[in-house]
């Protein structure tokens, strides 16, 4: 599966003792949760991370920034080595408070936004950068500039700026005639708020530079000096439409750290809610496809299964968005067995359904010539993107957290991972139903051998320590990275969800096209603003 | 294209019969605590401890709830024994402080009212129920209710979210260009209170600290039928929840 996509000349096995001697012991490497630490100085981080990249062929998964009071500024790369299924992460202590940028080099597009984010809400500076700052705080934030050091108060309220923040945007479409159309950040009937400036000469549009962070609220800074149980609120409710996985990326770093043994019962029934979040997910993006093309009449039939997906978790968890089901160590309550038979039930009818929808819709040639070749991503952009989940897969990159690192009860189901080749609108919109199908598939068969027992660990005992939590979020993969303080209030929470990821690469889908298609574009991306701004 | 024609028609009605009858059909609303009297101090307090956002409030043994503060994270009603009453209803729109908010509006556009969404920082939730209003089972428009991508043409700005620090401007922007009459519908317990955001460094802490709000939608976030109450209220259409007629439910044993 994953020989699909990376080259496997990697032999490394013993990573601890192989490491270092390619290196000639300039480096030391330990094993700590489960992720080799290679720790170096920074100026040998360009070297080691694109030997990383492309000798031992890794990706890269997050970048995580850690402040203490009165201490220099750590950074972690934060790597997946999938041919050999761990984690690797460079640590740096940066006294001098910068480091090089690896935007200019191998796969040098994952690193842009996360040293543009850490720049803005730490204030460590990436040499090299061709653009920092501006990003996640717009430009003329008022206040503090960093509001990720200890000192800020997260509580603080403060007045308004009193102007519009400037945009100090470089155009680069030079035509005669052409012009930058603004779309946002109000617009449209239901969107969510972020900005998209369109270079055009007329009715096509050159490229598409976004501008995000609109919604920043600041979730990593509130989730400091709370308790787990507080985190969690936040953890489900920055993201509403993906709220499960991201919960659940939370409790499970949290587990890791404290060694909480979650029951057979509840990882089960966590998979199960983690499906059903996907399957409501995809409906609701392929939904949203149908309408961006008029195609109305496909858009109702979806939203009727899509409000039926809502009803349906509001009976089985007692909320139309899974939001309280979670608890450290399992599940907040147990699910009765008729609402087991009746979530089966339903279920299979929405499959059913939505493949006689799909079927429909292979034939409706009108509607596909608005997808197909529209918004293309190639295999090469999406690599060096790092684009994730079914954006990623649509562009061939095969990448699955419940495959690479099995978590919850997906080590006892069998599936497979769908990918297409394309790269276009229609690969992706394939691939929302393909994926859809294989969510029905997995509720239908851990329904079945559902296990009785307890559904939370008895013993919850908070301790000091860090933990990184891969999830496969209904948009791709995120990563929670948690670490506590003796006290067991959150010291940092680092939450790297992957709508992060594939909004960086949205502009690659966004380049010259006709300005009817934008909407569609948009849609098939099936990305959620609240999640990346966070 | 024909058959996409059929397919509808043979789909037939599924449109709720709200607001001629209500809605009972199981999941389309999680429900919410509410107001109650217990038998002790103690249940009360329990309760209390219980709630991470300080909705509940606890006096001797009378529980009340401050729902502009319920996430709906279900804590109160989890395990046993739980003393919470709960409601599964959803017509829980309330006016703004009688100072505060305006009258309805007029007849004139019960049946024509065109709406501005307006994301203001929330989670996806609150965004996604609002995109329900639209579907078949929903269906704002045979109610005339319509939105419109321009707050030129619009009569109710429907805002979500807390209010984060880069929606300030165009919030208070987007409401001045709107033309009067005006009315405000903050849906959502951020967008209320601020929720779980609260206010701070990135957020205001919901919707009435930078412009005037008339009608206030509670929930996290309020289920499609709610929001719709809340239109129907700014037209008259429905009276809105009183906190007068949120009944103190009887003694609860423990």
């Amino acid at each position: 599966m994953i020989g699909l996509l990376y080259n496997e000349t990697s032999t490394v096995n013993d990573f601890e003792r192989l490491c270092p001697e390619a290196w000639r012991g300039q480096i030391s490497v330990s094993l700590n949760q489960g992720v080799y630490r290679i720790r170096c100085d920074p100026d040998q981080l360009v070297e080691i991370s694109q030997w990383l990249l492309a000798d031992v062929g890794c990706v890269f998964a997050t970048l995580v920034a850690e402040k203490a009071a009165a201490r220099a500024p750590t950074l972690s790369y934060i790597f997946i080595d999938p041919n050999n299924k761990r984690w690797i992460s460079i640590d740096l202590v940066l006294e001098a408070g910068r480091v090089s940028s690896l935007v200019g080099f191998i796969r040098g597009p994952s690193f842009d936004w996360h040293e543009r984010e850490t720049s803005d809400l730490f204030g460590i500076q990436f040499e090299g950068h061709p653009r920092l700052g501006g990003f996640v705080l717009h430009e003329d934030w008022p206040g503090a500039s960093s509001p990720m050091l200890k000192d800020v108060d997260a509580y603080a309220g403060r007045e308004s700026r009193g102007v519009d923040s400037r945009w100090n945007l470089q155009t680069i479409v030079a035509a005669p005639g052409s012009f930058a159309m603004p779309i946002g950040p109000v617009f449209s009937d239901f969107a969510e708020s972020a900005q998209f400036l369109l270079e055009t000469v007329g009715e096509d549009v050159i490229r598409t530079i976004p501008r995000f962070f609109y919604k920043y609220r600041g979730v990593e800074k509130r989730a400091e000096n709370q308790l787990p149980d507080y985190v969690l609120l936040l953890a489900e409710r920055f993201s509403g439409t993906s709220a499960f996985a991201n919960g659940m990326g939370f409790c499970q770093a949290v587990e890791k750290i404290c060694s909480i043994e979650v029951p057979a019962r509840a990882s089960v029934l966590r998979t199960i809610f983690a499906e059903l979040e996907r399957l409501r997910y995809h409906v609701s993006v392929i939904s949203n496809i149908c309408n961006s093309t008029a195609l109305v009449v496909a858009a109702s039939q979806l939203a009727i299964i899509e409000e039926e997906l809502l009803r349906l978790c509001c009976c089985v968890t007692q909320h139309r968005y899974l939001f309280g089901s979670l608890a450290l160590g399992g599940l907040a309550r147990d699910t009765p067995i008729e609402m087991c038979t009746h979530l089966q039930e339903t279920i299979s009818e929405a499959g059913d359904r939505l493949g006689q929808l799909e079927t429909m819709l292979r034939f409706s040639s009108s509607f596909l010539d608005r997808l197909e070749e529209v918004g293309r991503v190639s295999h090469e952009q999406a690599l060096d993107y790092g684009l994730l989940g079914p954006v990623g897969r649509a562009s061939g990159l095969v990448f699955d957290v419940r495959k690479l690192f099995p978590y919850a009860a997906y080590d006892k189901v069998d599936f497979g991972v769908p990918v297409e080749q394309e790269g276009d609108g229609y690969a992706r919109l394939r691939l929302f139903f393909r994926e859809a199908n294989h969510s029905v598939a997995i509720i239908q068969r851990l329904t079945a051998i559902l296990p009785e027992g307890p559904i939370r660990a008895n013993r919850v005992e908070l301790r000091d320590g860090a933990a990184l939590a891969a999830i496969e979020a209904p948009a791709g993969a995120a990563f929670h990275w948690v670490r506590l303080k003796p006290d067991g209030t959150v010291d940092r929470y680092r939450v790297t969800p992957p709508s992060f990821a594939n909004w960086h690469g949205f502009h690659l889908a966004a380049e010259n096209f006709a300005f009817q298609d934008f909407p569609i574009i948009l849609a098939t991306f099936g990305l959620w603003n609240a999640e990346c701004d966070r | 294209m024909a058959n996409w024609v059929f397919k509808g028609i043979r789909t037939g009605i599924k449109t709720t019969s709200y607001p001629k009858r209500n809605e009972q059909a199981p999941g389309i609303s999680p429900g919410r605590p509410v107001a109650t009297k217990l038998q002790s101090a103690d249940a009360a307090a329990d309760l209390m401890r219980r709630c991470p956002t300080g909705a509940i409030r606890a006096e001797d043994s009378i529980v009340t709830i401050d729902h502009g503060r319920c996430v709906h994270c279900l804590r109160c009603k989890n395990g046993s024994p739980s003393h919470v009453s709960w409601v599964t209803d959803y017509e829980w729109s309330v006016q703004a402080d009688e100072k505060k908010a305006r009258q309805m509006l007029a007849k004139a556009f019960g049946r024509s009212l065109h709406i501005r969404f307006l994301d203001a920082g929330a989670c996806g939730a609150c965004v996604s129920e609002a995109r329900q209003l639209n579907n078949p089972y929903y269906n704002m428009h045979r109610l005339g209710f319509f939105t419109t991508p321009t707050p030129r043409n619009a009569d109710v700005l429907l805002v979500a979210g807390p209010v984060s620090d880069a929606m300030r401007l165009p919030l208070k922007n987007t409401y001045d260009a709107m033309p009067r009459p005006k009315r405000v519908l903050a849906i959502g317990a951020c967008a209320m209170s601020g929720g779980v955001f609260d206010a701070g460094f990135a957020t205001a802490g919901g919707v009435a600290e930078i412009i005037p709000v008339d009608t206030f939608v509670p929930g996290c976030p309020p289920p499609p039928l709610a929001i719709l109450h809340g239109l129907l209220t700014i037209v008259g259409r429905k009276p809105p929840t009183t906190q007068a007629s949120v009944q103190v439910t009887e003694a609860r044993p423990i």
